[in-house]
Parts: structure tokens; sequence; C-alpha cells
């Protein structure tokens, strides 16, 4: 029984990995970036949403606003950051994503303030459970585990049976080819880091709703396993990033589970160091047709 | 552009030191009856809203005390801006313009500078708001730094005085706690209750741990809720009280919640405060307090502010009100002011403090900690209303 319910706990946990890790392995694929700021996208779409909620208008534009604001952000920081830096040697770019990440951060502290605010998620999803015996799992959980399926599978058809989900795989195979058979690379990044940032809207609203507290710092340890999920499924694989947000999160779940929690972290992290010495293309890397 | 730079740099040391000699002149003039003592505290810099509450309960006790006449205090303050080394600076400072006590500093990393010279020099501080363990304390050594006094009261013994709470008070018999491995303040609470509830006979039937940042406790509170204990000890900040009361009504917790002073304000961000119902929680201070000190202390003071004290100003005009204290105790001893023998009886006075203040009758133990109550408040009906001092 008491396995059973950390069974959810893990399922529950591992669908905002999956989504967050997806985000992760899009933009990954695409240029190679490690993109640190995906977590903390996902922190200003929280203070869209909250603060959409507080002016009284209706949830649904709570939902489209922080999508939209986390779409307009991502392509203004792929612009001004991202771009100049396309022919610069890839830990440039790689440490403009972190610098990215705490001028965001940072920001969010001046004009926000350091402390939480409560985010009023009754408001998104009525709190409540589904009774399955004496288990309960929670409306919050199946809508993210179904959110999440429904974006794999949605990415898949993208990348896999779409015009620009060709070119995708273009640019990502070779850019400078791709770019002389007429795709054009800076519309498909940008259209890549618009996909990205849609998944990141949409996990901002999932994981306020879940811990409804919107702090300047919300994204990044979320951002941190999220990408070591994406990491442990093979980076830049749909498939690999789902699976590698459950692997995550279930380590994490089983660790407590047996009484070790303080080694919670220390195990994924852990695990991410395993990985990358043993198979540093992780579940899902090795096969190149899955890259996007 | 450099040329001006340097100039100005100049220019600013030049009109400083006019000032500050302009300052020790109107000193030297002063009468016999004066005592000179030394505040440090970050008054600018991202440790001001602290050094500022504390300098402002400083200040506000100098006045009423020189107002009684008889001895008048003199305050020398010093802006260590929160960084150690102008703390040091600062130190030497007031070392050298001849005060015979200070009351500072504010933050621990500061103090913690300063503690080992200042103890040579035999030099009575005292501090409102320092907190680690190791500025009274060498654990390494050994040392004690009988110099150094503080009114505030270290992490650890809240942690001890709640697990004597919810045994005595609350009755007690199991109890589980959720702590955050990565936070001093955290972990400080969690060794002290856990060992204290061991001398109680108070069973720990779950210990369960997090790490900062983190907003998933799911997994720990569903073994806390199979444990089963009668209180549930949350040794974190009100961010982390916030999350984790959802989610523990989630995962069936049916125990009562207790914490510490981290709760403070935790009301403000949670969404249903019904989550936290029949809670306690530990403060140092509350405006809310019915006593006649803290209500007297509370006027007066927005008397002079026009704000209302938080935990920090009343901590301060307390420490203010210890050291002025043991000044008095020590004046008809004939000591040359700010002399080596003065700074001892004085360091001796404030050991043996038994005194009244605002936020509890103050005693030091051998470490020169505080021994003094926690006001207990319980969340009924979504406010926190005053249990009472314990």
């Amino acid at each position: 029984m008491l396995f059973l319910s950390q069974l959810i706990n893990a399922l529950q946990l591992g669908s905002i990995y999956a989504l967050v890790a997806l985000g992760y392995s899009m933009v990954y694929s695409i240029i190679k970036l490690l993109n640190f700021a995906h977590g903390d996208i996902i922190m200003v779409g929280g203070y869209i949403a909250l603060f959409t909620l507080t002016s009284g208008l209706h949830p649904v534009f709570a939902i489209v606003f922080a999508i939209i604001g986390c779409i307009a952000l991502s392509m203004l920081i792929e612009r001004l950051a991202y771009r100049p830096l396309r022919q610069a040697p890839r830990i440039s770019i790689l440490i403009t994503a972190i610098g990215i990440s705490l001028l965001l951060q940072n920001l969010a502290q001046y004009f926000f303030s350091a402390s939480g605010r409560s985010f009023p998620s009754h408001l998104i999803l009525p709190p409540g459970a589904v009774s399955l015996g004496a288990l309960s799992i929670s409306y919050i959980t199946i809508v993210t585990i179904t959110v999440s399926v429904i974006s794999m599978v949605g990415l898949t058809f993208l990348v896999q049976k779409t015009k620009l989900g060709r070119a995708m795989r273009a640019v990502s195979e070779d850019m400078e080819a791709a770019s002389l058979m007429g795709v054009n690379n800076n519309h498909v990044i940008s259209f890549t880091f618009a996909v990205g940032a849609a998944l990141a809207g949409i996990g901002a609203i999932l994981f306020a709703t879940r811990y409804p507290l919107v702090t300047p710092t919300m994204g990044v340890l979320l951002g941190l396993k999220a990408f070591i999920a994406a990491v442990l499924g093979g980076i830049g694989s749909i498939p690999g990033a789902v699976l590698g947000g459950f692997a995550v999160a279930f380590a994490e779940v089983l660790v407590t589970a047996i009484g070790l929690s303080s080694w919670a972290d220390g195990v994924v992290f852990f695990i991410l160091i395993l990985v990358l010495l043993f198979k540093p293309t992780g579940f899902m890397g090795k096969n190149l047709m899955e890259k996007v | 552009m450099k040329q001006f730079r340097k100039f100005a740099m100049v220019a600013s040391l030049l009109v400083l030191s006019v000032f500050l000699v302009a300052c020790q002149d109107d000193a030297s003039t002063s009468d016999e009856d004066v005592i000179r003592i030394g505040v440090l505290a970050p008054l600018t810099g991202s440790a001001a809203q602290f050094g500022n509450a504390v300098y402002n309960g400083i200040m506000l006790y100098v006045e009423e005390f020189n107002a009684r006449g008889g001895l008048q205090i003199e305050i020398i303050s010093f802006d260590e801006e929160g960084d150690p080394a102008l703390g040091l600076t600062g130190y030497h400072s007031l070392y050298d313009q001849g005060v015979a006590a200070i009351i500072g500093s504010v933050t621990s990393g500061v103090t913690m500078a300063i503690v080992p010279e200042a103890y040579l020099d035999h030099m009575p501080m005292i501090s409102a708001s320092a907190t680690h363990l190791g500025v009274t304390y060498n654990a390494e050594t050994g040392q004690v730094f009988t110099n150094m006094f503080r009114t505030a009261y270290i992490d650890p013994y809240q942690g001890y005085k709640l697990a004597n709470f919810a045994f005595q008070e609350m009755g007690a018999a199991t109890a589980g706690v959720l702590f955050n491995t990565g936070d001093d303040y955290s972990t400080g609470l969690t060794q002290a209750f856990v060992e204290q509830a061991e001398v109680l006979g108070l069973e720990i039937v779950a210990i369960e741990g997090f790490s900062t940042g983190a907003v998933e406790f799911q997994s720990q509170l569903t073994n806390i809720a199979a444990a089963n204990p009668d209180v549930l000890f949350l040794p974190v900040y009100y961010e982390d009280v916030a999350l984790i009361a959802g989610q523990a009504a989630s995962a069936g917790v049916q125990s009562t919640l207790i914490g510490g002073d981290g709760w403070n304000s935790v009301l403000t961000i949670i969404a249903d405060p019904s989550l936290l119902e029949g809670a306690f929680y530990a403060s140092g201070y509350s405006n809310d307090y019915p006593s006649e000190r803290v209500q007297a202390f509370l006027a007066a003071y927005r008397a002079k502010y026009n704000a209302d004290p938080n935990m920090f100003s009343a901590q301060a005009y307390d420490a203010a009100m210890v050291l002025f204290a043991a000044l008095v105790e020590v004046d008809d001893l004939g000591f040359e002011r700010a002399s080596v023998e003065h700074r001892l009886a004085i360091i001796d006075a404030l050991a043996a403090t038994d005194i009244e203040a605002v936020t509890g009758s103050i005693t030091f133990d051998e470490f020169n900690n505080p021994q003094k109550q926690l006001l207990i408040l319980e969340i009924q009906e979504g406010v926190s209303t005053f249990w009472g001092p314990f």
C-alpha cells in the first residue's frame, strides 16, 4: 500500500520533470546548447500566470498569457543573447545561458522581491483526487501525466512528419548544408526556441498548480533535475526526455521510500555522474534517427 | 577622468577626516559622567534592514536611559556594511575612540570576525541578533569568548525548547521531523530537538530530509503519514512550510504541526490557512504579547519611529538594557572609564545579568547565551494567536 502511494508520487514528479526535460532536449538537439535559462523561463511563466489570476481575469487567460509570455521572452533571449554567439565556441554560449539564468532570477528578485507568493491554484484546477480503492491520485497528477504524454506525441509528430520538422532535423544534422538547401536557419532555430518555451509555459502552469508558491528561484532545482533527466534519457531524444524524467523521479522517490530522504538528491546527481561516465549518450541517445 | 577621480577621492577623504576629527573634538569636551559605547551595525548594504532595526532599538533605549538623568551614554556608531573586514576596521576605530563596551555586531559573520580580537582586548560586547553558535564559543579549541554576550537565542535552543513544549504542553508521545539538510538553521534545530526528545523519552518515529529549493515533499510525507507521529516538527522557513502543509494534507498526515521562528509570516503566503489550523510555532518577540513591557516598548517605538518594531529592534533594545544595567552596577567602583579593569568589571556584571527585559527575563548560561522564554503562537481560524510564553 505504502509502496503504491510512493509509486504514484513518483509518477507525479516524473511527469513534471519529463515536460521540462522535453524543453531542454528540443533546444539542445538543434543548436547543441544546454539552455540553462529554461528553468527560469518557467519561473517567469509562473509570475505571469500569477499576476493574470490575481488581476481577476479568467484562468484561461492565465494559461494563454503564460505560454505567450514564455515564447516571447525565449525568442527575445535567443535573438539578443544566443544568435550573436552562433559562430562562437560552444562554451561561450553555454556560459551566456548561465548568465541569462542568473539575470532572470535577479530581475525577478528585484521586481517581485525574494520572498515567495502564493499561487491561487484552485482557480486553475479544483483540488481533489480520484480514488482507486484506498489509493488516491490527485487531478493535477492525472492532468500533468496526460499533458506530458500528449506533448511527447505531438513533438514526435512535429519533428518526424511535418515540413518544419524536416527542416529542424536538417539544421540539427548540418547547419551549413541545411542553409544551402534553402532552409532559413534563423527561423528554424527561433521556432525551436518557441516550442521549448511553450512547453515551459505549460510546465509553469502545471508546476505552480501542484506547488502553489511562486518564487524567483523556483526554476533552479527543477531545471537541474530536468537537465539530468534529459541527459539520462539521451539529450536530444524526445522519448528519452520523458523516460529520463520518470527515471529520475523513481530514483528520488525510491531512495526516500527506503528512509534515506536526506540522500535523495545526492543519489540523483550520482546517477548523472555514472551516466556521463559509462553511457554518455543516455538511454536513447545512440539512435541518431531519434534525434530531432 | 582618472585624474579627476583621484582628486575626488582625496577630497572626500579630507572631508571625511575633518568630519571625524570634529566628531572627536565634540566628544572630548563632554563632562565626566558620560560613558562612550560603540555600536557596530550594517546601516547600509545587504544586511541594512537588520542593521537599522537593531540601531533603532538601541537608540530608543539610549534616549530613555539618558532622560532618566545620572549616568549618561554617548553612542559612537560605525557602519560596517555587513563586511567582516570593515567590521574589524570599525572595531579598531571604536577601540581607539575609547569606548567602554560595544553593542554589535548584527550578523554572525561580522561578529565572529571581531570576537577573537575583542576577547584579547577584554572588550565587553553584546549582540542583539547574531545566532551562530560560534559567536561566543569556538568549538574547535573549546574556547568560550567570555567577553561576548547576546540577547538573541541560538538556533539549537529553539529545538530544545520545542521538544520540551511538544512533550510537556502538547502531551506528545511520538514525533516526526522534516527538515532541510542543507541549511544550518534547520539542521541546528533538528539536532537539538532530536537530542532533547531522547532525553525526555519523546520517541522520534520518522525523520526525513530535503534539500534547499525542493518543492516536492510528498514521498517524505507518505513515510511520515505511515509512522503517524503525534507531532510533526518542521524546523524550516515559511515558504517551505506553506508547501509542506498542503502536501501533508494530501499525503494523509494527521500530526499536529509545530515549528520555530522561521514560520513567521507563513500566513501571508499560504493560500489556504486552514491547512495550518491548530499548528504551533515559536517566536522571540511578538507585538501582540500582552505584557506591560512589550506594550510599553511598542508604544515608545511607534512614537519615536512611526513604525512597528520587529524582533531585531526588541532584542537590540534589550541588549542596550542589559549592557547599561551592567554599566550602572560597576559605575561606583571607581574604575577609570574604558580601562581594562573597568571592562573586566563590566564583563563580570554582564555574566551575572538577571533582568526583566522586553523579550523576557534574561540570564546567561556558561556560553553567554541567553536563557529566556520562547513565545508560542497558535494558528486558530487562520490567524496567529498568542498562546503564551514557554
